[in-house]
């Protein structure tokens, strides 16, 4: 039996009755230049956290939010097998939350995991992540995921690997996971009641038998407590993926949101639902819908003071390269890298994050100049879309966009609060008409869209659809740009020359975006 | 007395292999296969066949 689906405006009531008494009122990955701690914990400084803690994130894109404009990570297809079914997974293909669905990876031994790592950190240096994510589970293929560890350890010292797991086997690999230098593991939790558990896994693989129903998620619930505890014991940051699924753990989110904290979890990362019926899932063949952009921002925001909340995550596939966003596994398939020289140079990769690094502080001054140059919140409350090919600059053409980063504007504050995927505008040099409602869907929330170009076309559909395009701040920092267009449109409103009109909800694309 | 995977159908996952108590699985052209004069349909190992529990794919071991 399904439980009844829980209105936004139940969240919303319950949301007043979640907030913690003393916690600062933050929303997304807010900085408000004030001394109010940033929800995203990891994106305003190092005033936010122990040093040992800062310098194990600060230059993780997947941890720390403003890390993700800056530096890049990849995933190792090393572990195909899985010992879990989950009601959104269809092993035929990619597991499609914890991966992109629709594309079969090319699976790697370690041999070829490792030589592909120091080949892409060759190219890319400032891939500073190496993670193994599936396109299975990481610790139910332990052989192959610590062997390409216990390479990578020796061969690239200065990556940071991290690996992600359903948590079934967790206990059981800690020591090893410590043993490896892993600083961070991922555990994918969606439920802290087996109740709700069983609706979301149909079996488990367990003690040399297939365990179904309430049992099944008893045992996963009280296996990923006990892992997560192991690993806050050991000091190992531990971050914690939700896959948000409307009418089966929307609520229940929040109930999850305050058990993994009081664990110890570092950061919580939750995501929607992706459940096309063509990737052949349980629930996209029964019709369960994933959440709308709204949704999605309401329970986000519902635990917010919570465990720190993630808001940047790309769903990534497990074979992922390059910054958050971006695909550039294509360059780096096995045929490729075969003819690729290696040269795994210490000291050029050091020489280049450093200017990496110049570049992310130059972003993080500019934020903080704008918004102590900002006129202050007078309660209007704006979202606006964004397109960067990176360097936390408004820096891409409307038309190569294939997502929108947005962003939550108030007088006084920025805040990071998610991305859209859109099917890409502008294909050989021409427009696609046909694509543009589906970008109008995707960012609708949003009162602008600021981009380095646009083209005429889109530009006057845009304005059509009530989402003003915006040129003036190519190549500005994002959240200096989208503070300047927000002073500019708030004179506009004053002087009466616009009206503000609240916006609607957006569509959160679903599936594959990366097959180019 | 033995099991056999239905190679159209196998994802290539390679759960089964490591699971396996009498090292009957290999790998075969990017799908899994039983040897069946290995097989035991797990009897006197566990109480049920290994492999087709964990196996994510329905119907995918059969009895050959």
């Amino acid at each position: 039996m399904q439980s009844a689906y829980i209105s936004l405006g139940d969240l919303k009531a319950h949301r007043t009755a979640l907030a913690a008494p003393a916690a600062p009122q933050a929303s997304g990955c807010s900085t408000t230049g004030s001394a109010g701690k940033a929800s995203c914990g990891s994106s305003d400084g190092p005033g936010d956290m122990p040093a040992e803690i800062w310098e194990k994130v600060k230059n993780h894109p997947c941890y720390s939010e403003e890390a993700h404009h800056h530096y890049a990570r990849m995933h190792v297809a090393v572990a195909p097998a899985c010992n879990i079914q989950c009601n959104y997974c269809n092993r035929k293909y990619d597991c499609s939350n914890e991966s992109r669905p629709g594309v079969v990876s090319q699976k790697l031994t370690p041999d070829q995991a490792v030589k592909k790592v120091l080949t892409v950190a060759s190219e890319i240096p400032q891939m500073t992540v190496l993670g193994i994510a599936g396109p299975g589970d990481a610790l139910a293929n332990p052989q192959k995921t610590f062997e390409t560890f216990r390479q990578l350890q020796e061969k690239a010292p200065d990556i940071k690997l991290c690996l992600s797991t359903n948590g079934l086997a967790l206990p059981d690999y800690v020591d090893e996971i410590c043993r490896y230098n892993i600083d961070h593991v991922t555990i994918t939790i969606n439920m802290v009641d087996p109740a709700v558990g069983e609706k979301i896994y149909p079996w488990i693989y367990w003690d040399h038998r297939r365990i179904t129903g309430y049992e099944a998620a008893k045992v996963l619930h009280e296996r990923q407590m006990l892992g997560l505890k192991m690993l806050t014991a050991r000091g190992v940051l531990t971050k914690i993926n939700s896959v948000l699924i409307p009418g089966i753990n929307d609520e229940h989110l929040m109930e999850v949101n305050r058990e993994v904290k009081k664990r110890g979890a570092f950061l919580h990362n939750i995501m929607p639902l992706i459940s096309e019926a063509e990737h052949g899932t349980h629930f996209g063949l029964t019709g369960q819908r994933g959440p709308s952009a709204q949704e999605l921002k309401d329970v986000q925001d519902a635990c917010a003071g919570g465990a720190n909340l993630m808001r940047h995550c790309r769903q990534c596939r497990a074979d992922a390269v390059g910054l958050l966003g971006e695909d550039r596994s294509d360059e780096f398939t096995l045929d490729k890298i075969e003819e690729m020289e290696i040269v795994y140079d210490l000291e050029k990769r050091r020489e280049y994050q450093d200017k990496v690094e110049a570049e992310r502080q130059a972003q993080h001054a500019a934020k903080e100049a704008a918004l102590a140059a900002a006129g202050g919140d007078d309660g209007m409350k704006v979202l606006v879309a964004v397109a960067t090919t990176g360097g936390g600059k408004v820096n891409q053409h409307f038309g190569h966009a294939t997502e929108f980063q947005i962003y939550e504007l108030t007088g006084a504050s920025t805040a990071f609060i998610g991305h859209r995927r859109v099917d890409l505008y502008c294909q050989g040099g021409y427009g696609e008409d046909e694509q543009l409602p589906s970008i109008v869907n995707a960012i609708n929330d949003c009162h602008a869209v600021l981009v380095a170009k646009i083209g005429a076309c889109p530009r006057d559909e845009l304005k059509a659809a009530g989402i003003e395009p915006v040129e003036e701040y190519a190549h500005e920092f994002i959240e200096k740009a989208a503070l300047a267009w927000f002073a500019d449109y708030r004179r506009r409103v004053a002087a009466g020359e616009i009206e503000h009109i609240e916006r609607g909800d957006a569509r959160i694309r679903q599936g594959a975006v990366m097959a180019a | 007395m033995a099991y056999k995977i239905i190679g159209s159908t196998c994802s290539g996952c390679s759960a089964c292999d490591p699971v396996c108590p009498n090292e009957a699985i290999r790998e075969k052209s990017g799908v899994f296969i039983i040897d069946p004069a290995k097989c035991t349909e797990c009897v006197g190992h566990f109480d049920t066949a290994q492999c087709v529990a964990v196996c994510p794919v329905d119907r995918c071991i059969v009895k050959a």
